[in-house]
Formats: C-alpha cells, sequence, structure tokens
C-alpha cells in the first residue's frame, strides 16, 4: 500500500506544475463554477452555453475512444446522438416521461445500433470505414426525417424533461451539475478502460492488427466491443441533449454534426483525457464567438483547425507539452 | 523415428503465374531446430506466412500436433502454440518494450475483457515478459519506448514477443537480419539454449548461424524443396551447390560445429 502511496506522490510532484496539469485542474474549476458565475452575473445564457460544451465534450470524448486509442475513425458519431435524443423524445410523447426508462432505452438503443454498424464495419479499414459508418449515420438521418409522428424534418419539441421520481431536470443548475457529473465519470471510464487489459488490446490493435493477431488475439471481437461502449456514451450524451435543448430533429445528426465531433477530438488532443473537453470548449466557444462577428465562422474555424492539424502534434493538449499519457 | 510436431503436405500458393509454394511437403520433429534456406525470392516467407495462417494456400494441408490447422485463423494458431518474427521488424511503436512483451503474454493469459484494474501493474503479465526479455539480453532496455530501440534490439524484442506467447513452435524469419556480428553472436546463443525444448523453424541467410544450429535444413529454390536433410549431407549435396550455396555464400568449415 505505501509503495502505492510513494508512487502517487512522485506522480504528483512531477506533475502539478505542468502545464497540462494546470490547465486541466484550471478548466474543471472554472467548469465547476460555472452556474455561480451565471447567478451573479445574471447570464442564464451561460448555463445553456456550458450545458451545450459539456453534453458535447461526453460525445467527443466517447469519439475519442474509439478514434484515438482505437484508430477508428468514426464519421457517423452524429448517429448516437441522434439515436439517444430521439429515445428521450418519442418516449416522451407517447407518454413514458420517467428518466429511468428513457436514459437506458437511450443507451441500449444507441449501443445496439453500434453493435449492428460495427459488426458490419470493423471488417474494413481507412477510407472504407469512414465511409460505412457514414452511410449508416446518413440512413439514420433519413429514417428520423420520415418519422412523420415525431415532427418529420421539422423535429419534435419535448415538453418535459425526464423525471427521476420526485426528482426532475427543470432546474438549470441541477441539470448542469448532472452533465458535469457524467462527463466527470465518463473521463474516470475512458481512463480505466484505455488503462485496463482491454484498453490496451485496443491499443495495439491502432497500432499493429496484424502483429495482435500473431501473438494471438481476436482482435475483432475487442474492437467492436469498444465501439460499442463508445456508441452507449455518445446514446447517453444524446439524452441529455434532448433535454437540454427540449427539442429533438434530424439536424442533430446531420453528417456536419459528426465533423464537429471529429474537430473536437482532434483539436483538443487525441489519446489525451481531457483533450475532447479542451476541443469541445474551444470550437464551441470560437463558434460562440465568432458567430457575433460574421455569418461564416466556419471560414475561420477551418483554417484553425488545418493549422492544428498540420503543424500541432497532439492538439492542443499536445502544446501543453511532454509525452501524452495512455 | 522421431514424432513430428508439424506436418506440411503438398502445400501448394499461386501468385499469378508465381508458384510461391509448389507442392511442398515436409516434417518438423518435435524438439528440432529446422532451418530453411535458400535465395532471395525461393518463397520462404510465403511458406511461414501460410503456417501462422496469414496467407491462405492454394491447396494442401497443414497439421500441427497432429490436428488440421489449415483454416484455422491467425490468432487460433498462436493459442495452439505456433509463434513467429517478423523478417521486418513488426512491434507496437509506441509503446516500450515491456509493454511489448507483456501484450504477448496477455494473449495468452485468459480473454482480455478486463476493462478496470491497471494492466501494467499486473505481476503476472510484467513479471513473465521481463523473464523474456531477460532471455534475449534486453532486460536492460525494458522501459525503453520501441521508437527508441537499435534495429538488432528491435530484432531480440520480436523474439522475446514469440517466447512470451509461451510457443511449442517457433518460427523465425531471418532474426539476424542487419544484425551486428555481437547482436547475432549472443542471438545464436539464445536459440542454442532454446533448442531441445522448442520446435524451431529457422529462415536464415547466415550461413555460419544455419550450419551452427541446425539439425536439418531444407532447401528451397523457386518455390520447391530441392533438399532436405542433415547438414553434413546438405554441404555434400551437389544440386545445393549449385542452387544456392556456391554462387550466394561460401560455407566456411570454422563456422560449422554440427
Amino acid at each position: 500500500m505505501s509503495d502505492w502511496r510513494k508512487e502517487w506522490r512522485n506522480a504528483w510532484r512531477k506533475a502539478w506544475w505542468r502545464p497540462r496539469f494546470v490547465v486541466n485542474a484550471a478548466l474543471l474549476i472554472l467548469f465547476a463554477l460555472v452556474p455561480l458565475y451565471s447567478a451573479l452575473a445574471g447570464d442564464p445564457f451561460a448555463m445553456t452555453l456550458f450545458s451545450r460544451i459539456v453534453i458535447m465534450a461526453i460525445a467527443a470524448l466517447s469519439l475519442n475512444l474509439i478514434m484515438g486509442f482505437g484508430g477508428m475513425v468514426s464519421f457517423g458519431h452524429a448517429a448516437y446522438l441522434g439515436i439517444g435524443g430521439y429515445a428521450v423524445g418519442i418516449l416522451a410523447k407517447e407518454g413514458i416521461g420517467s428518466g429511468f426508462v428513457q436514459w437506458p432505452v437511450a443507451v441500449a438503443a444507441s449501443a445496439f445500433y453500434a453493435l449492428v454498424v460495427g459488426a458490419l464495419s470493423l471488417r474494413t479499414r481507412g477510407v472504407y470505414f469512414i465511409m460505412i459508418t457514414l452511410a449508416f449515420a446518413q440512413m439514420v438521418y433519413y429514417v428520423a426525417s420520415g418519422l412523420d409522428r415525431y415532427g418529420g424534418d421539422d423535429g419534435l419539441t419535448i415538453y418535459h424533461r425526464s423525471q427521476f421520481g420526485a426528482f426532475t431536470l427543470n432546474n438549470a443548475t441541477v441539470f448542469y451539475y448532472l452533465c458535469f457529473g457524467v462527463l466527470l465519470a465518463g473521463i474516470y471510464l475512458v481512463w480505466r478502460i484505455v488503462n485496463s487489459r482491454f484498453g490496451l488490446v485496443i491499443q495495439g490493435a491502432r497500432s499493429n492488427e496484424p502483429r495482435m493477431r500473431a501473438i494471438g488475439f481476436p482482435t475483432f471481437r475487442y474492437r467492436l466491443a469498444c465501439f460499442v461502449i463508445a456508441g452507449a456514451l455518445c446514446g447517453l450524451a444524446g439524452a441529455l441533449l434532448a433535454n437540454q435543448t427540449s427539442f429533438i430533429s434530424p439536424a442533430m445528426m446531420h453528417w456536419t454534426r459528426s465533423g464537429d465531433l471529429i474537430v473536437m477530438a482532434v483539436l483538443g488532443g487525441m489519446q489525451a483525457m481531457f483533450g475532447p473537453l479542451i476541443g469541445a470548449t474551444t470550437f464551441l466557444l470560437l463558434e460562440q464567438a465568432l458567430s457575433h462577428v460574421t455569418d461564416y465562422p466556419d471560414l475561420v474555424l477551418g483554417p484553425l483547425l488545418l493549422i492544428v492539424a498540420i503543424y500541432v502534434n497532439g492538439g492542443i493538449d499536445g502544446l501543453l507539452g511532454g509525452a501524452r499519457r495512455g | 523415428m522421431a514424432e513430428a510436431l508439424l506436418e506440411i503436405e503438398s502445400l501448394t500458393k499461386r501468385f499469378g503465374g508465381v508458384v510461391a509454394s509448389d507442392t511442398i511437403s515436409l516434417a518438423l520433429f518435435r524438439g528440432e531446430l529446422h532451418a530453411l534456406i535458400g535465395p532471395n525470392g525461393a518463397g520462404k516467407t510465403t511458406l511461414i506466412g501460410q503456417l501462422t495462417g496469414e496467407i491462405k494456400p492454394d491447396s494442401g494441408r497443414i497439421r500441427f500436433d497432429a490436428y488440421d490447422v489449415t483454416a484455422l485463423p491467425v490468432h487460433r494458431r498462436s493459442q495452439l502454440g505456433l509463434a513467429r518474427s517478423f523478417q521486418i521488424a513488426s512491434l507496437f511503436p509506441e509503446f516500450t518494450a515491456l509493454d511489448n512483451v507483456a501484450l504477448a503474454v496477455q494473449a495468452h493469459a485468459g480473454h482480455s475483457f478486463r476493462f478496470w484494474r491497471a494492466a501494467r501493474r499486473e505481476p503476472e503479465l510484467r513479471e513473465p515478459a521481463r523473464d523474456a526479455l531477460a532471455r534475449v539480453g534486453l532486460v536492460h532496455r525494458a522501459e525503453v519506448r520501441v521508437t527508441d530501440l537499435s534495429h538488432g534490439e528491435r530484432r531480440q524484442l520480436e523474439i522475446a514477443m514469440a517466447l512470451a506467447t509461451r510457443p511449442r513452435m517457433l518460427l523465425l524469419d531471418e532474426p539476424m537480419a542487419g544484425m551486428g556480428p555481437e547482436e547475432s553472436a549472443r542471438l545464436v546463443e539464445t536459440l542454442r539454449q532454446l533448442k531441445g525444448t522448442l520446435t524451431i523453424l529457422l529462415v536464415e541467410h547466415d550461413m555460419d548461424a544455419v550450419f551452427a544450429l541446425a539439425d536439418r535444413i531444407t532447401v528451397m529454390v523457386y518455390g520447391r524443396i530441392i533438399a532436405s536433410d542433415d547438414p553434413a549431407a546438405i554441404r555434400a549435396d551437389a544440386a545445393v551447390r549449385e542452387a544456392y550455396l556456391g554462387e550466394q555464400d561460401e560455407v566456411r568449415d570454422e563456422g560449422v560445429h554440427g
């Protein structure tokens, strides 16, 4: 036990003053203080914006698990946001308002979709994998557009947020902290997974899959399991997103949204635990700020991303220095 | 008669018009070190690929321990105890040497659907991995990333990984290629120690090493076996001398220890 403690103390001594540690810690503190700021400054929009950032960070975190650690570049990740969101919206419309039903359904539906897509796409590599994940996401998009009972193209308003017994999510602060809690739990979960036996198999398969098979790993089933875990996590983000906006529409899973998620993951730094949060924060705050200045925020965001992708190895997290930690 | 661990029966593989394996039949006995030699392009690596399952033969059979493995995927053959090293080192470059070997240990330590415990702290993975590194003389480089290892060290790591899967048979594809004389000598020593406990198929161009280690030698030319016998007989074989030894590499007497 004392070995452990010594190790932790040494790790702490090495880490606490490093830029990465300082930035991550500052980010967490700032996020924890958002409701306070919102109340003091009388700025309710801050809560909306930051709830959204936290939810998108969860989605980007899930993408980082398969893309950053697993090397599986899914270009259809927004489909999980949509499936999770529609699970909540459809159940709400049909009179089932309990979050105890809605959220597990959102997670299970996303996991099942991931199982099907993964089983079919993970036998391919590179561009083919990207195209298949995109094609499936487009299919889900058009299915949602065709659901006339649930608003079709126009989408569907959710009149009541998910209810957990006597506990509701109507209070913005409660909802924000719930999202933040899910994000922190998600980061911890991904950290544990990545360093477990399972996580090493996933990273080994990214690094050199033929070799993994040669030393005796049936890599397909591990990659598929990882794909399903990520899908389930992103489905949960979708359920949160539907509650946050009180609205679902096919636009949630437009292919450009999948692109946004990739941008967030790459921008923040793949294989970095806090990369997705940094990426989502940077991306959405920039988008917000630029929308005040110009009608074409992408005109600035696009080149910025190019610069990061070309010149900065490891995204913003990479800028914070040193070797990345698995 | 010694008992065969691996039996190859009229194995044939064509790539377009090229016959890379032309009705190859060969039996490897338990515990022997069998060298496979032949000029470049003779089909040695293709044969190894078929033994491990990376390449599907057009026809023929492969039996491992009397069990037909011809249709088994790569990872199943590894689980049965068939391990290989690659001609061009095939490793996990962003991991340390120890991580690489520990993964090989993990592959043979039950399933890996374990999501929670930190795998790098599991002694049952790390200790056997250290042992395997020690066997090839690389334990002092355990915590070094593969990208920072020398060419020779990577070759040693290749073999440590193969050993870590606790194989019954080792397929070594030119393990000494690009090694300096010292590293080669150390590897010959390592192989000599493994000899007898493991069945080894050694593909190698270093004739000193081959004649120093091999119990039997098989010579391949253009996808066909032209001779398969003990080293003395191979050295005396006129067809072998003509096809390969004479033009490629002079067999020196001081390199032969029997």
